[in-house]
Parts: C-alpha cells; structure tokens; sequence
C-alpha cells in the first residue's frame, strides 16, 4: 500500500515551494509543478505522485468535521514560562512569534463536531506552532478534550503532528506524556473508543503517549513516525538509515499501525469506524452485557490548588471546574 | 571500584588523603598529630558541606553520572532479601539495561523494576549504558502485572540516560511500549513507589516511571531530554549542555518547587558514590515510610489520587 516513495528526509520543515507568481508549487517529493488551487482541491495531496503535504488544524478540521460543526472549546488555556526558559532565544518570546505567525494560541485546538453525523470530541495538532510540541497547555487541553469525551460519553479523536514534548518547559513536559495516558485509561476504562491519526511528523514524547494508544491507530501514507528521530539515530548507530524507516508503511509491516489511509478516504474511514463501535449489539442473538463504565464521572482531585504563573497570572488546574465551565469560551 | 574523581570532589579528597597518611604515620602517643589530624577533618567536613551546597545544576548532573554510584542491583543487594530476578517480555527477548524481579523489603514481598548500568566495559555493553529496548520496558509491564494481580506493590528505581535510539528498538516499537506502559501504570491498583538513583531522561525513564510517590536522591536530574540533548538542538552545540541543564532546572529542588516530584531524600556525606550501604539504607527507609501510608488506600482510590497527581502537573495561565 505505497502511493509513494517520499524522498524528503526527517523532521526538516516541509516547504512547499511557491512559485514567484504564487500560483504554482513544486512538488517536493517528485517536482512537479502543481497549480495552487488544484492542490487546495485535493487536500493538498500531489495530483501526480499523492505525495501528502503536511495540514495545518484548521484544514484537518475541515477535513473531518462536518460543515460548520466545530465548536471549539478551552482556547482560554495559555501557555506560561515557568521555568523562565532562555537559550538562543526567550521562550516567552518563541511562543508570541508563534502566536503571531500562525494566529494560534498553542500547538492544539480542541473541540465538539459531528464526523458524518455522530458526535464526537475532536483534537487537532498544529506542527506550524513551535513544531507541535508538547508542554503544559497541549498536555492539559488533550486531557480535558478526554474527560470531556468520558462526560459526554463521545467517542475521541486526535490528530497528531508533532516533534515531540517541549524543551522549554522542562520536566513539565515530559509529565504531559504521564498526563495524557492516564486520561485516556480512564477513557479506556469507560469503554469509550479512541482513534489516532499519524500525520506528518509523529515523534518522540507525543508517539510515546497518546499517539500510540488508540484503540484503532490510523496513519496518512509516507508520514514520518517514531520514537527517536532520524538524526539522532543516524548519530548513535553511525550509519544511514535504511529507506522507508519510520514511515508510515514501516510502522505497518511491524505492527504498529491498524490502516494507512489517503487523505482523501480519511473521513469515511473514521466514520466507519465510529459507527462500528456505535452501533448497538445485533438484535436476536443474546450478549452478554458488558458491565456498566466505571468511571463515567472524572475523578476530583481534593488538593487541587491555584498555581502562579509567569507574570503573576492566575493560573487553575482542570479539577477545579466542571467541563461544563470548560466550555463556557465556546 | 576504580578511582573517579570529579574535579570539585578533588579539594576534599586532597584533604582526606593527608589524613589517611598522617594516620598511618602516627603512633598514639603523638598528641601533635593528633590535633593536626582532627583540624583536617574539621576542614575537610567543612568544605565538603560548602562545595555541596552550592552545586551548580551542572556538577549534579555530574555527580547522578558518577562511575562509582549505586545502580540498580547494588541497592538490591543491600536493601533486598530473597530476590529472583525475572527476565524476558515472552515475545522477543531478555533486555539486560532492565532489572525486574521479586523479593521482599523488611520482610514485605515487593515487585522491584530498575534500570541497570554498569562500570566495566563489558558489562556496559551487556547492559547498554542502562538504555532500554521496547522489550525492556514490555518485560516490565509483565511483571508489574504480575504484582498487581497478587496485590504487591511496586518499587522502579529510574536510572537512565534515555530509551535506546536504534533500528531495532524503532522496528519493535519502542514508543508503544512506553506509551503503554504510562498507560498501564496509570491505573494498576497497588502502590507504585518511584525513586530517581541517578540519570532521569526523557521517556526512558518516564517508561517505568508512574507513581504514587516520586522520590528523587540528592544527587540526581529528571527532564524531557538530556542537557547534551537539549544543547545539540537549542544552541546547535552539545558543549552547551551545562547552560541546558540549568535552563531546563533538572536538579530535585527545582522539580519539588515545580510539583513534578514528591520528596528528594538526602544521599550520604559526598553523595551515594562514596557510601552504597549507607544510600541503600535511606531507600529503603523512604520506600518504607510511603508504603506504610499509601497501603492504608484502597486499589480503586489509589487509581484515582494517582490520576488526580498527573492531572495537575504542568504550568499554564487561564
Ligand atoms: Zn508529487
């Protein structure tokens, strides 16, 4: 199942190559010369080799919500500078030329849609934001999208693209990953399912958590995803990389991955999937019932306290409100 | 052991060096020695407090590194009694960077899980500079199952530069088996104690890392990555990995202010190098302390406080 062979190598910014005249792109994988609005009209899928452009949130919104039903929902939630994080730059100032450049508040967007009808928690990453990486607010807003999922009883689905957890926010970071996991056992536990689409990039902390633990794991073809990234492989083991590692196809042959999935396919795959687990027992044979969920209501953490952050701000854990609240800046 | 000396120890050991000699030299009647002897030991435990108490986070990183530091199976052999090392993850193979098994502290039957490095070449290689493949972390997952079905609570000792970065740890799925194990550890219903011996990086460690109670040793780090890491990607230059370390506050008090762990229990004059006994002594007196409280919980309740603690971890403004 190749589409293609993608040529361009490890995490480096895709770039799609505009032509002067900003009506044409060169394709990076086979160099053709794509027009612009024919490639907005097919996904950003090449119409010669299906070469997958990388999406930004609101196109994979788009792409699997259905027409105007995105609710968003927590985009209340900012990311401070707790550890008053400084190397070449500021990390204060990385994050508002982020913010800036791509009009997001952070590295995901969370929310409620209908996928061809049926209700769902919808979480979508955003590699342009910092390379997707994970701190603090990625970590808290996928765990509130999960306990919002187990409250309202909605299936979830996350979109991942990311170079993993955040430098800048220290070990914070890397607890994200413990975060988000244990959320969605709680999710598990509830008997609700959980679809993860890989797309392009999925490394480190982030496929070391959530991205791997669907219960049905989804990629795009040719994404790259993995644990270590390329180059720090090629670093430790002193030689080049065989062709096709950590591509989607390679997490398919070793087990990793359930479907690889055209863009184009991606929403009736979902949506096929969703109502297989929908879909009540088949009438007439007897089933035995499975018992009752758990947990269908979200633990209350008791010594859940209000925390400072940078600049004094106010800053508030998610036990602390029900997620009714959490929606309140719908 | 083999003598290692980091360059700030090396005043203090200077001074402990005179005293071994002047001690072998005197007889006991000389009064003069004595005296001169008992002020350098005055001296030498005067500057051993003021170096220690000013460790840059760097030197700390240093010192979680020391060649001569306890792992894994020195504080099973000196805090542990009846213990069977268990290997294998039933699918692909025994991975040696990780140590699983059954035995019993104080006479309490525990499950103990830890990474594993070691001090001479051979054995480093054996056991991968303490770096995991997804079997390792599989293996772990097996027997903490194990615990949980039986209701022993769990010990993992963290000690790790990272999960290893190869071909075949990619090929076996070495970001599943973490993610399955924070996971799975999320919601085991018996005590998980985790305490930080020495390197604490990244997922690596995190893979065995999910608690109830995370304790870290004096003289240790835990981050999202490695400060050579960290510096080969911010600054383009792993030589900057001591300004890394102290962007990234990798050191215990930093992670007890920022609420990442529990307690940072205090290590031996000149840290746990210099005393395996003593260190093995205070684990075990902390793992015992926490189990003495966490065993009064229910394994439902210990579930939901334990997803509660990760719940609030993180820092963010709304
Ligand atoms: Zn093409």
């Amino acid at each position: 199942m190749e589409w293609f062979k993608r040529v361009t190598p490890g995490l480096e910014p895709q770039t799609k190559r505009e032509l002067p005249d900003g009506l044409w792109i060169k394709c990076d994988n086979c160099g053709e010369i794509l027009y612009k609005k024919e490639l907005d009209r097919n996904l950003q899928v090449c119409t010669k080799c299906a070469f997958h452009f990388r999406m930004n949130s609101d196109q994979y919104i788009q792409l699997l919500a259905d027409e105007d039903s995105f609710v968003e929902f927590n985009r209340h939630i900012l990311p401070a500078d707790p550890l008053k994080f400084k190397d070449t730059k500021k990390y204060s100032d990385r994050l508002r030329d982020a913010a800036a450049k791509t009009g997001l508040e952070e590295a995901v967007r969370t929310g409620r849609c209908q996928l061809s009808g049926m209700p769902i928690i919808l979480v979508a990453m955003d590699f342009r934001f910092i390379g997707g990486s994970m701190g603090s607010v990625v970590g808290e807003k996928i765990s509130r999208a999960t306990d919002i999922a187990i409250q309202e009883q909605k299936p979830l689905v996350i979109i991942s693209a990311s170079g993993g957890a955040r430098m800048q926010e220290g070990a914070l970071s890397l607890m994200q990953m413990a975060k988000t996991s244990a959320k969605l056992a709680l999710l598990s536990d509830a008997k609700l399912p959980y679809i993860s689409i890989l797309t392009d990039p999925t490394t480190g902390g982030v496929t070391a958590s959530f991205s791997m633990l669907g219960d049905i794991i989804l990629a795009e073809p040719g994404a790259l995803i993995g644990f270590a990234g390329p180059r720090v492989i090629k670093q430790t083991i002193g030689q080049d990389l065989p062709e096709g590692f950590q591509r989607s196809e390679f997490l398919l042959t070793h087990g990793f991955v359930d479907v690889i999935v055209h863009r184009a396919e991606m929403k009736n795959h979902v949506a096929q999937i969703l109502s297989y687990f929908a879909q009540p027992a088949a009438p007439g044979k007897k089933i035995r019932t499975a018992p009752k969920p758990r947990t269908a209501a979200v633990p209350v953490a008791k010594s859940a306290k209000s925390r400072t952050a940078a600049k004094g701000k106010k800053t508030r854990s998610t036990t602390e409100r029900s997620p009714r609240e959490n929606s309140a800046d719908e | 052991m083999a003598n290692f000396v980091l360059d700030f120890e090396k005043p203090i050991l200077e001074i402990e060096r005179r005293i071994a000699e002047l001690r072998e030299f005197s007889n006991s009647e000389d009064m003069e020695l004595h005296k001169e002897i008992e002020r350098l030991e005055t001296k030498a435990q005067k500057l051993r407090l003021e170096v220690y108490s000013k460790l840059t986070r760097w030197q700390r990183v240093q010192l979680a590194r020391h060649p001569n530091r306890p792992y894994t199976l020195d504080y099973i052999d000196n805090m542990m009694t009846d213990f069977i090392e268990l290997h294998g993850d039933r699918a692909f193979g025994d991975d040696p960077a990780i140590v699983a098994g059954i035995g019993k502290i104080d006479g309490i039957p525990v499950t103990l899980i830890g990474h594993q490095k070691a001090r001479d070449t051979r054995e480093k290689i054996r056991r991968n500079f303490g770096m995991p493949h997804p079997e390792g972390y599989r293996k772990a997952l097996r027997v903490m199952r194990l615990a949980a079905r039986f209701n022993r609570p769990i010990i993992c000792l963290i000690d790790t530069p990272g999960a290893y970065p190869g071909l075949g740890a990619e090929e076996r799925g070495q970001a599943e088996a973490i993610a399955r194990n924070l996971f799975e550890m999320a919601h085991l219903p018996v005590p998980i104690i985790i305490v930080i011996i020495g390197e604490g990086a990244s997922g690596g460690a995190l893979g065995i890392g999910v608690g109830d109670r995370i304790l870290m040793m004096e003289n240790t780090w835990f981050s999202v990555i490695t400060p050579e890491g960290c510096a080969a990607i911010l600054y383009r230059n792993s030589a900057n990995a001591p300004q890394a370390a102290e962007a990234m506050r990798v050191t215990p008090p930093d992670l007890l202010e920022l609420k990442v762990i529990d307690r940072i229990l205090p290590e031996p004059p000149g840290g746990a190098h210099n005393d395996h006994v003593a260190a093995a002594h205070i684990v075990k007196k902390a793992i015992l302390d926490e189990l003495a409280q966490l065993g009064q919980l229910k394994g439902e309740e210990l579930v939901l406080q334990r997803v509660a603690k990760y719940a609030q971890m993180g820092v963010w403004s709304e």
